[in-house]
């Protein structure tokens, strides 16, 4: 059987492959998670630029704590919350790399949400990746700052109810507001089209720090379906009918 | 005379040090009472001479993951707080030295707790010897007693820093930081090119490149057996550091019954209160501990031979005598005199101290 794969995995064959600056290295994702597509996109927009020995990517606490297993560049494990800063000092003194942050909207709209907002505003010429699932993955499914009203999680059984937990942190429309910021855009992975989309926003992102205006921001409002608790085609539907609503798609600001 | 002598405050002096040490990045918050040394290198502007960054940050928290991101390129980084920051950048201070990042990181401290005072203190003692941050860390620690120690500790801390890649902290109070002092300021050294920095810190995220693996700056390790690895071969630096950075003054010692242990500025005080005790025919000495990790407990032990007491001086509520204490395992008499609250002892307040708990007694 295996021989009759590989008689078909031929150069001929081939309609797309595997980034190169994607390592062999199994992904812990759970199935339908949309971090190991945003994974990909960022390692195949720093091939397409040929800038591997130009990037640094600054990793945040949370599910994607082991991106650096994942792609093949240059990393700092950053402290929850602070890759943005973190960033800003691996830019300021080395200014002719690629540098960028991957963060969840635990580490970037909660306990980093002061170093978001500064690095934005001083206009630091790096990109941030926002992954945003509405729900803390990698501790179990807790509420985020970002989980939608009458979203259930484990710290909101009943569903999170405004009164007492406040309201849904809409970071990118935040951001967009910041002199600092010279590309904000939301984005999702859940379609073919959706990922051709987000990958060009990404490129996009990368591109812009060679023109030095500033923070590129890039949202990909993403599934948990293992936090949400439903299977991935599921969590897809559910995404549309209940995150675009509140987190709608498409650029916010683009200078 | 040497143009490089100067009069200026402590504080100035560690801004001016850095820009000629060729430290690459300061990253800082204002606080009272070290704000000079972000103040100094603004106006001195080394981005237009050194190319020396200088990033006012939102916070300390940021200040200190500014110097996590700084030192992981192998860049020499260096920020500055007084106590209650201090305190904030104690989970970046874990990670620093959790990824093994060089750095220097200067506390001019102030009393506490909470927000205390602006005044002087040394009651970050505990907190920078013992920890301050969680997990088994260590942070090798300077204590400078005068203005030029302030401006020599820089290049000496980053040259410390890198050997063992591990945080150095300066640590210095509201004394020191604001008197003002003769210094002749250290020479200029060049930064470090990055082809120099690519030979020296291998390690250091300058981009990956076809030949070699990625360089990865973390302190994360999830499986135990290698995180316990981890942690012995800290442990093993740290006791290589107790081996070969003890930094010590003895003044007085030779012939001493009693000795003061004290640091920083409280040394300085105690030098006088020993002339004064000499002056009254009791023969006091002064071990000045330079470095308070490596603490100098071999000279201590040392010295404890020929003495009849030791008094611990410090502007704090007894810190520092817990470890004298502990080194000389009480084998004489071990008293404690400070003053707190940003009250700065005087030297007859300490000669007292030291004639009523031993002499008179």
């Amino acid at each position: 059987m295996a021989t009759e794969i590989n008689d078909i995995i031929k150069p001929e064959n081939l309609v797309g492959k595997k980034s190169a600056l994607l390592t062999d290295v199994p992904m812990h994702y759970c199935p339908g998670c949309s971090h190991g597509v945003a994974h990909k996109l960022v390692a195949e927009v720093i091939e397409e630029l040929g800038i591997q020995a130009e990037t640094i990517g600054v990793g945040p606490v949370g599910c994607a704590v082991f991106i650096y297993n994942y792609i093949d560049i240059d990393w700092h494990e950053a402290a929850h919350g602070r890759a943005p800063a973190v960033a800003t000092a691996v830019k300021r003194l080395m200014p002719e790399k690629y540098v960028f942050t991957y963060q969840g909207d635990g580490d970037l709209a909660a306990i980093g949400t002061g170093e978001t907002i500064h690095a934005c505003n001083r206009g630091e010429n790096i990109t941030i990746i926002f992954i945003n699932n509405g729900i803390y993955g990698m501790t179990g499914g807790q509420m985020a700052p970002t989980t939608l009203a009458g979203m259930k999680t484990s710290t909101c059984p009943a569903g999170r109810e405004l009164k007492n937990f406040g309201h849904p942190l809409k970071m990118t429309e935040l951001v967009a507001q910041l002199e600092g910021t010279c590309y904000v855009t939301r984005q999702s992975v859940h379609t073919p089209i959706a990922v051709k989309k987000a990958r060009k926003a990404i490129l996009k992102g990368f591109k812009n720090q060679k023109m030095e205006k500033g923070v590129s921001f890039i949202e990909i409002v993403s599934t948990c379906n293992s936090g949400w608790k439903m299977s991935p085609v599921e969590a897809n539907r559910w995404m549309q009918e209940n995150m675009f609503p509140f987190y709608p798609l498409g650029d916010l600001k683009d200078i | 005379m040497n143009n490089d002598v100067k009069l200026m405050k402590g504080n100035e002096a560690i801004a001016h040090a850095a820009i000629r040490c060729g430290c690459d990045g300061y990253f800082g918050y204002p606080i009272t009472p070290q704000s000079e040394i972000m103040e100094t290198l603004m106006v001195e502007e080394p981005w237009k001479t050194t190319g020396m960054v200088v990033l006012q940050a939102e916070s300390e928290v940021a200040s200190i993951n500014m110097l996590y991101g700084g030192a992981g390129c192998g860049k020499k980084v260096m920020t500055s707080s007084s106590s209650p920051g201090v305190s904030l950048m104690q989970e970046g201070i874990s990670y620093i030295a959790g990824a093994e990042l060089p750095c220097v990181i200067v506390n001019v401290m102030r009393g506490g707790p909470g927000l205390g005072t602006i005044q002087p203190s040394q009651a970050d003692y505990f907190q920078t010897v013992k920890g301050g941050g969680h997990g088994d860390y260590k942070l090798i620690t300077l204590a400078p007693a005068s203005v030029q120690e302030m401006a020599d500790f820089v290049d000496i801390g980053f040259e410390i820093a890198f050997k063992y890649r591990n945080p150095v902290m300066i640590l210095s109070d509201g004394v020191i930081g604001q008197m003002m002092e003769k210094v002749v300021l250290p020479p200029f050294k060049p930064r470090w090119s990055n082809e120099h920095i690519l030979n020296i810190n291998p390690w250091a995220t300058t981009g990956k490149t076809v030949n070699r693996k990625q360089n990865i700056i973390t302190s994360l390790e999830l499986q135990s057996e290698l995180m316990e690895q981890n942690n012995l071969r800290f442990q093993e630096k740290y006791r290589q550091v107790e081996e070969k950075e003890v930094r010590y003054e003895t003044i007085r010692c030779e012939d001493a019954d009693y000795l003061i242990v004290a640091f920083g500025s409280c040394a300085r005080i105690s030098e006088k209160a020993v002339e004064i005790a000499r002056e009254h025919g009791i023969k006091a000495g002064l071990l000045r501990p330079i470095t308070l990790f490596p603490y100098p407990s071999k000279v201590l032990q040392q010295l404890t031979k020929q003495l009849k007491g030791i008094l611990v001086v410090e502007m704090n509520a007894g810190q520092m005598v817990e470890d004298v204490r502990l080194f000389t395992r009480e084998v004489v008499p071990v008293e404690f005199f400070g003053r707190m609250g940003g009250i700065i002892p005087s030297p007859e307040e300490v000669f007292h101290a030291l004639e009523n708990k031993f002499v008179n007694k």
